[in-house]
């Protein structure tokens, strides 16, 4: 398969993740995935576009979050953007159960999702600037290469 | 995301139907804390056979759950999950605290049992 891209521009509110998933998947859906490699792209997703809204911004609305994803033969990359706070220290916020918002109930499993449910995730950050996650997976699927 | 809860005694069913995310996992702590606060309440089941999505901040909030009920001294079971949901519960450690049932009779059969 040729290349072929998305892009995707929201404001950080709580109630786009749903949206956002939805739409990466519906993307990758010509990859022909199993059922398991959607889920599974569909919460790594999820979890880095939650990250800016919540942790990113200081409040819900305020900033905007980006995805670019490209996929060409099975694999596709995703990169999801936000101008937000950034991160200090990405080796900690990396770490299982490490959360700086447990009064919020938050899990510090999102970084360990994205990394045990894609095959690649790097994080670049500047604090103050902001922060890009770059996830790439290989799907299992027979893409037929002579269609479109 | 609906939460439907009904009770069995001393035990509170509930019922998550849609998706379990940070967005929506404000309307279940609500729903599920609304009926602990009740003394007469003890235990938690969690059906998830209708959940079709959830990532991480249900982690959170399931386990915000189970220490609810753990201070009061209850017990807390899980039933319906798919296979991508359990795989959430066991990165989260939960599968490690919360016993899992296949379906609803037998989970709250369970928690009737030992109580
Ligand atoms: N986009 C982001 N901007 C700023 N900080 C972030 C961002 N993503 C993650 N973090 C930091 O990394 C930590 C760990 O993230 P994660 O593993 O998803 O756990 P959680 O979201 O439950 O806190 C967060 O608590 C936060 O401090
Ligand atoms: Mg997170």
């Amino acid at each position: 398969m040729l290349m072929n891209y998305m892009v995707l521009e929201i404001p950080a509110r709580s109630e786009n993740e749903s949206f956002a998933r939805v739409t990466v998947a519906a993307f990758a859906a010509r990859l022909d995935p199993t059922l398991e490699e959607l889920n599974e792209l569909k919460t790594a997703v999820s979890e880095a576009v939650t990250n800016c809204i919540l942790h990113a911004y200081h409040s819900d609305g305020e900033g905007v979050v980006r995805i670019r994803a490209v996929v060409e033969d099975k694999k596709m990359v995703v990169e999801i953007h936000d101008e937000g706070k950034g991160i200090e220290d990405i080796a900690r916020a990396r770490e299982p159960l490490y959360t700086d918002k447990p009064e919020l109930e938050r899990s510090g499993m999102g970084f360990t999702i994205m990394e045990n449910f894609m095959d690649e995730v790097s994080v670049h950050s500047s604090p103050g600037r902001g922060t890009v996650i770059k996830m790439s997976k290989l799907f299992s699927g027979t893409v037929n290469k002579n269609s479109h | 995301m609906r939460v439907q809860v009904v009770r069995k005694k001393n035990s509170l069913i509930a019922r998550l139907k849609g998706e379990l995310d940070h967005h929506t996992a404000a309307l279940f702590r609500e729903a599920v804390d609304r009926e602990l606060k009740k003394e007469s309440v003890q235990n938690l089941v969690l059906n998830l056979q209708n959940l079709t999505f959830m990532d991480s901040s249900g982690i959170g909030a399931i386990l915000g759950r189970y220490n609810r009920v753990k201070e009061k001294g209850g017990r807390v079971v899980i039933c319906g999950c798919s296979k991508h949901v359990k795989k959430l519960l066991q990165l989260g450690g939960l599968l490690k605290i919360i016993p899992v049932y296949s379906d609803e009779s037998s989970a709250v059969a369970e928690i009737m049992s030992k109580s």
